[in-house]
């Protein structure tokens, strides 16, 4: 059974300030970026029967709204959770568990008010066989494959700096983005290198900041009062991998990338080639090369000379990470609730850097280090066909 | 001026499903699972074979012959490595087919130094009241 276009998303939006902000919490944020969202769909807190968060339970979020929803998703499989909670959305709502989904994130990324401790468990599969060898994060895991994929298919660090270089150009055009100032690939490969070969500005942000989204039936979305187009959702995907960066299938793809991003095209019934705008996850500068690749928009090895060509810059034929991406606009931490809000931005007309004619647009999200993603493949209506 | 920092280094925990493992290591010994069933060798322990899903599964000890497969080179200290910084973070592909993360030791941590391939055998570090494998450049290659 495919739910394509049976659901839409009616109410999106982010917290007022993201970036630094040390005197909100990440609760707060949560519901900042809920209130916002549910005024941005043109209806009330009381019309919200189901509520789907990560990183803090949405339990607590729920509750702190003074909503007893009777839909729960507390799917947290890092920073794609919120991509798994549309296409869950979808679902319920196409079954008839329930009518409008809050999803919410919120996150003290950067400023640590209102955050879990970080824990580490030597128990754990990592704790075991890890840990123990030094790592320190993402930085330390994430890119683990890179130097595979560049012995493997020729990518050059001067490729790979153009990642960070081309996205800045869509940051120019952005306000709210951190940063914005044009940027070279030789200040790319000058910055200090955090993990061989990634250097400081191939990592992305650490941020503050959130974002909330409603989405409802496309038969409701049509009896909104509210000004704006809803979103459909046209085809979904999600998967997971492995726990452990060292387990990977292959160093040089991600294999949750290719089996999400799979199912979406198919639910859909559109190609690589049929996508107006392109977002995909860029926690680190490699991530777009695999996910450019693992889509299947360019052909394997493709990617580095593809970006580094300006095919995904203003102006090019494939506009991606338009908001400047995890490296030049925010990243909380879970960063994939921004993917969404900049595809849907592009879909209304409403971006910062608004790219002509987006029709379909894709987001294409990561959990934790290639462990899981999700894929969102949104349109118009005209796309919808309704 | 080297430091005991190197003793804050994270150990492992053992689990009834690893233990054999860790045990392993502790004699020197780098232990895999190998499937009955199937045939293929795989790492990390656990009691059920990830290529065919069958629990007829035995342990062996791995030739500690390796190749490195991928690394990176980490700038920022984890605790008790302040001293080692910059140290490589690596995945090797054991002659049996598993690969693992692991550090490279007697070898500079250099990009030069360090090339994907490079034949490599086992040793061990204690890690708290553990030992776990590293690698080095194999001797006789
Ligand atoms: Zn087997």
């Amino acid at each position: 059974m495919s739910v394509r276009a049976q659901s839409t998303i009616v109410g999106a939006a982010e917290t007022t300030r993201i970036g630094v902000v040390p005197d909100v919490s990440a609760l707060e944020m949560h519901a900042e970026s809920a209130r916002l969202a549910v005024e941005d769909a043109g209806m009330l807190m009381s019309d919200v029967d189901g509520v789907a968060a990560a990183g803090l339970s949405p339990i607590a979020v729920a509750h702190y709204l003074g909503i007893a929803p009777t839909y729960v998703d507390a799917t947290t499989v890092g920073g794609c959770s919120f991509l798994l909670h549309v296409r869950h959305a979808a679902a319920a709502i196409a079954a008839g568990l329930c009518e409008v989904v809050l999803i919410t994130h919120g996150e003290s990324g950067r400023s640590r008010v209102g955050m879990p401790p970080r824990v580490a468990d030597p128990t754990s599969p990592q704790g075991q066989f890890e840990a123990p060898y030094g790592t320190l994060g993402p930085p330390t895991m994430f890119p683990m494959g890179v130097l595979r994929y560049m012995k493997e298919f020729g990518l050059t660090h001067e490729q790979l700096a153009s990642v960070p270089v081309a996205q800045r150009k869509w940051a120019a055009n952005v306000p709210r983005a951190m940063f914005r100032e044009p940027l070279t690939v030789d200040d790319v490969l000058a910055s200090r290198l955090i993990a061989y070969p990634m250097h400081l500005l191939e990592c992305c942000l650490v941020t503050d900041g959130g974002g909330a989204l409603v989405v409802t039936s496309a038969e409701r979305a049509r009896s909104l009062p509210g000004p704006k187009p809803p979103v459909y959702v046209l085809g979904t995907g999600e998967a997971a991998e492995t726990p452990l960066v060292s387990q990977m299938e292959d160093f040089t793809t991600s294999k949750a990338f290719r089996l999400s991003s799979a199912s979406a095209f198919a639910e859909a019934g559109v190609g690589p080639q049929d996508v107006d705008h392109l977002m995909v996850y860029d926690a680190f500068a490699h991530l777009p090369i695999y996910g450019l690749e693992d889509l299947g928009f360019v052909g394997r090895g493709e990617a580095g000379a593809f970006i580094a060509e300006g095919h995904t810059s203003p102006g090019g034929s494939l506009p991606m990470n338009t908001n400047g991406g995890g490296l030049s606009y925010t990243h909380t931490g879970m960063y994939g609730m921004f993917l969404v809000q900049e595809s849907i931005r592009q879909l209304r007309r409403e971006a910062s850097a608004q790219v002509p004619n987006v029709e379909i647009s894709l987001a294409q999200g990561v959990g934790g280090m290639f462990m899981a993603a999700g894929t969102l493949i949104l349109g118009t209506a005209a796309a919808a066909g309704v | 001026m080297p430091t005991d920092d190197h003793q804050n280094k994270p150990a492992p925990k053992p689990t009834p499903e690893t233990e054999h493992y860790w045990e392993g290591t502790k004699l020197g010994e780098l232990r895999i699972q190998r499937c009955r069933e199937c045939g293929q060798a795989y790492f990390y322990p656990r009691p059920s074979c990830p290529h065919c899903f069958s629990t007829d599964v035995s342990w062996e000890r791995s030739s500690g012959r390796a190749r490195l497969h991928t690394y990176l080179i980490s700038h920022r200290p984890a605790p008790g490595f302040a001293d080692e910084v910059p140290y490589a973070i690596a995945v090797v592909e054991l002659e049996e087919g598993p690969r693992m993360m692991t550090n490279i030791v007697g070898v500079e941590q250099t990009p030069e130094s360090l090339v994907l391939d490079m034949a490599l055998e086992v040793a061990f570090e204690p890690r708290g009241d553990q030992s776990v494998p590293v690698f080095r450049p194999r001797r006789d290659s």
